[in-house]
Order: C-alpha cells, then structure tokens, then sequence
C-alpha cells in the first residue's frame, strides 16, 4: 500500500530501501536503515476503555472500510480532481536512481555547509561479501572525503552525502539548494556596521559561558522527561493502569535500533552456516587459540571479547 | 518575496538580551501525493478503530497514553497532558558556548534564519562577536507548547538557530561495530583510494536538481491531458566476479574520463 506522508513513527526491522552503491564500476550491496531514533516519546492513542487504536481508511461514499488494494495515490491536479500514479510508474521513472547510489563524486566532508543536512541513514552489508562494503568505507574514511549522489527512494529523489566513520558508512541526506533560502530570499535586512564596542562585550559575556565540549546533558529531552516521571509514578499508584486483551494489529515489530543495526551490520539474515575458515569446531578451542585466529582474520574490536564472541565473529568472518 | 516571521523571541544570557524574529531557513518543495478510494478517485476518510471490537472510536473520544511495558499501559487525561506543557517564554536561552566544531551535523534537524526585531547593532554585533573566534550557543526555547534544543551560530552576517537533536535520538557510529571480515587486500585498497583520488572535486551543490520531481510532475500533466506514457526501459547489470578487476578497469575509465575532460 502506498505511504501516507509523515506516517512512521516507529521502528520497522525493516530496511527503508535495499539497493547498490555503485563506484567506478564496483558494486556494494546495502540496506538503508534509519540512524535516529524516532523523535521525543510517543503516546499511543486508546479507546475509552484502554485499547490501543489502528488508524484505518475509509471509503469517502458509502463509510466501508477498504483493503489496501483498494487505496491508489494520487495527485489533485485541480480542486477535487486527482491523477493516479502507481508504485510501478514512479519507479520506472528513474529505474537506475531507484535501485543505485551511484557516487561519481568525493568531496571533502568539510565543505557540506551544515545547513543543507536533513537526516542520516546507516548503510550496512547487503547480501554474501562485505569486502567491497570495507573497502569503500576504509579507503573513504582515510581521505576525509564523501561521496555525493542522488538516488529514489519511496516515490522521491534525494541527494546524499555518503561519509564513512568507524568503518561503518552512513548516508546523510542533504536539501536540494531550491529547497534552501537565501536571507535575501527571506528578506533580511543588508548588515550594518556593528558597534565595535558592542562586539567585544558580547565577546566578554561569551567567554563566561565557554566550555571547551558540548554535554550531551544540554540536549536532554525535558519534557519526555516530565512525561516519563508523571507515568511512573501513575504506574507505581496502580493508577489508570491498562492491560488491553487485545494486541493492536498495527503495532509494528518494534525492537531497540542500536540492536537493529548492530544485527544488520554483521550481515543480518540469512544465517550463514559455519564456514571453513581454518575449519571445523570453534567451541573446544581455548581463548587464545580463538584470538589469534581473529587477528589473522583481522576481526576489529577483538580485544574485547569474550570466548564466545570471539568464536561468533570467527564464523561470521568467512 | 520577503518571508513571514513565524515567532518572536529575545536571546538571553548574561546581561545581552536580544530580541529576534524567527524565520524557517528552508521550503519543502517535494510532490505530495493524497491516498484515495480506488474506485471512485476521492480522498479516503482517516479513521480510528478500536480492534478489539471492531468500532469506529470517534476523535473526540480518543485518549492517551503511554506503553510501559509488555501490554500495558498508561493512560493520561487531559489535565495531565497539559501539566506536562512547558511554560510559555519568549526567551532563546543561551546556557553555553562551545567551539563551533563542537556540535556536528548529525544532532542538527532544522535551520531557522534569525533578523533583527528592533536593535538592529545588537543583532549584527552578536554575530561578529560570534564569528570572531568562532563559537556556537547551546540554546533552549519554547515556541508553540514545544521545547527546542538549538545551536545558535553566524552564518556570514546573520544569525542561524538550527534545532537539534535530543540525546537520546542520535546513534553515533562509534557505538556500533563494523562489519568484521578477513583482512582488507593493500593492493585494491590502494585502488580504491586511486579511484577516489580521480573523483575528487569541489562541492557545488546547486549543480544537483532534484529531476525526478520534474519527471513526476510531467508524468502527472501528461496523465491529466490523457496522454499515453512510454518508460525508458532499465538497463541491465552484469554481475562482476573479481573486485581486483573491476577496480582496475574502474580507474582505467576514470582516468579516460578525466583525461578527455
């Protein structure tokens, strides 16, 4: 069914879109998934009696509720008059833009004017080899450079900027320039000469409130925190506490996204059956037969696991 | 055409007190598409049902609340909902300032253009001093019942308030693992970073319009005029076995390309 605008507000274990960067004439599959949580906390809308409510559409004419194959999107050309386009037409109108990212450009991660960047996606290894994925990713990381490329996703174009940190890549979606003002587009008025005495007192006040790092303490959300004190403590009184029978059939398979992406960065499904990457048994092998094995297979981060993640990561490696 | 101002404020710390119009820095210009009844091309109507009877819950009736665990919930009432609205303020307050390269792109969500609101020096002068070391304000605010985190920072001349993130929304690349693998190969690795070297350019970012709009609009008119529409068919990929090859004959086309630019 087609998506109504603005309308995820949860977590799907889905990949908001599978498809290819494409470099030079290599080929990376990815899976694109959000790297931001969804916005402040959400409450869910419930009938009088607690039940968790699905939003459902109906027929304008006679109040019948319609599948989803009875719902087409359209586009009021005129008062009251729409076009219908279907998923099959929007994405043969750019055929190759809907399946690749295809990076003809690297540009050093510095000149992006922050006002252009919207919203960042986490790019992670779709299907067998991750070899090309790493490559990319250590070779744009140790430039400082980001690819830049337009590419559709869900019936709309977007131009990313796709950076490398950690060896992990992330696409940054970026505004068009038509979709940035200008402030003479706003209308701001022409600068003026400012007092110089005015600057260095505002200077003076500045240096007061410095403080060589930003606290992420200063970007807590306060009023999810009011909400989250006020609920507990409800909850703690047994008060308009509700255990609806029922599941909401919309209710999304919503898990942790640090979970989700962590599970999609190691290759995610399908399980891959134990490879014969120096053989056999992992699990009758000590500690330090295990870890190096790992640094032959120059596994990152394996200092710091244990015996059983060691032995995960060996079979993951092949 | 000049903008409208869309909320009033003053930046306030210390003794320097600001006063401020906010403008929003940027214009969606995407298609927006409505959901319809297939049959009869109109609008579908939105509704809430409760599934576990099957009935329509008027909007009226509909209330709130908050899951706290597996199946159960909390519900707030009205009083309760509006208790947790933060106190109405026309201050931008400024607790801190940090270097400008403090706060990265990735707790940025929306641009707003400030202007002067009266004390036109004060405002051009805040930028300057801004400007001079340079420095962004960690700012909070709340316009229309909603509480904002901000960076404030000088945008040339002017003053930006670019709203961020909360904590807990941004989950930094350094808190994942990479994906793990056999070590990479020195030989493609140097092929890779050739590969890059031969597509490095200055970003001009106008250079990129967004051609698939255009193509749905044209898709959108020749639809209405009844016209029939053909598509460019797509083509195919071959599927490439050795990476060594592919990045050897990628760069091989690259420096082509660039030579004969």
């Amino acid at each position: 069914m087609p998506e109504a605008d603005g309308d995820s507000d949860a977590v799907s274990t889905r990949p908001f879109w599978s498809g290819t960067i494409t470099f030079g004439l290599v080929s990376v599959p990815v899976n694109l998934l959000p790297a931001n949580r969804s916005q402040g906390v959400s409450l869910r809308m419930v009938s009088p009696e607690g039940n968790p409510l699905s939003r459902r559409y109906f027929s304008p004419q006679d109040d019948r509720e319609l599948s989803a194959d009875e719902i087409v999107r359209g586009y009021e050309v005129e008062e009251g008059s729409f076009v219908v386009l279907d998923d099959d037409e929007l994405e043969r109108l750019a055929p190759e833009r809907t399946r690749d990212i295809d990076l003809r450009v690297f540009v050093p991660v510095g000149q992006i004017d922050p006002i252009y960047f919207e919203r960042a996606y986490y790019l992670t290894p779709a299907g067998g080899s991750t070899k090309a994925y790493r490559l990319l990713a250590h070779a744009m990381e140790e430039a400082e450079r980001a690819g830049i490329a337009t590419f559709v996703m869900r019936a709309k174009e977007y131009l990313v900027a796709i950076l490398a940190e950690n060896g992990i890549l992330r696409a940054e979606t970026l505004r068009f320039a038509d979709e940035v003002r200008t402030p003479a587009d706003v209308g701001l008025p022409d600068p003026i000469e400012a007092p110089a005495g005015q600057v260095r007192q505002f200077e003076k006040e500045i240096e007061k409130l410095f403080e060589k790092r930003m606290d992420t303490a200063d970007l807590v959300d306060t009023s999810a925190e009011r909400l989250l004190n006020l609920v507990e403590q409800k909850r703690g009184a047994g008060e308009d506490l509700v255990r609806p029978e029922a599941k909401a059939d919309e209710s999304r398979d919503v898990i942790d996204l640090m979970q989700m992406l962590q599970r999609s960065l190691r290759g995610g499904e399908p399980a891959k059956p134990p490879q014969p990457n120096g053989g056999g048994d992992l699990s009758d092998k000590s500690k330090a037969e295990l870890y190096e094995r790992a640094k032959t297979l120059d596994i990152p981060g394996r200092s710091g696991m244990s015996k059983d993640e060691l032995a995960e990561a060996i079979r993951r490696a092949g | 055409m000049a903008a409208r101002a869309i909320w009033k404020g003053r930046i306030r710390f210390g003794s320097a007190d600001v006063p401020v119009k906010l403008y929003s820095a940027v214009q969606d210009r995407s298609v927006h598409f409505r959901l319809l009844d297939a049959k009869r091309k109109e609008p579908v109507k939105q509704r809430m049902i409760d599934p576990a009877t099957g009935d329509v819950v008027d909007y009226g009736e509909v209330r709130r609340a908050f899951p706290v665990e597996e199946g159960e919930l909390v519900v707030l009432d009205e009083d309760e909902l509006a208790s947790l609205e933060p106190e109405p303020s026309r201050d931008i307050e400024i607790t801190r300032f940090v270097p400008s390269e403090q706060i990265t792109h990735q707790w940025y969500d929306r641009p707003y253009y400030l202007g002067p609101d009266g004390q036109d020096e004060s405002y051009f002068a805040l930028a300057a001093a801004l400007r001079k070391r340079p420095r962004e304000g960690v700012a909070r605010w709340v316009m229309r019942k909603k509480e904002y985190v901000g960076a404030l920072r000088a945008e040339g001349d002017y003053l930006v308030l670019m709203t961020l993130r909360n904590a807990g929304e941004v989950v930094p690349a350094s808190a994942l693992q990479p994906p793990g693998g056999r070590a990479l190969d020195q030989r493609e690795l140097k092929m890779a970073r050739q590969l890059i070297s031969t597509m490095e350019d200055d970003l001009d970012i106008a250079a990129y319009r967004d051609e698939y709009r255009d193509r749905v609009l044209e898709l959108i008119e020749a639809k209405a005029a009844g016209k029939v529409v053909k598509f460019p068919k797509a083509p195919t990929r071959k599927i490439e076995k050795s990476l060594t090859d592919v990045l050897e004959r990628s760069l091989a086309e690259a420096e082509k390309r660039r030579a004969s630019a």
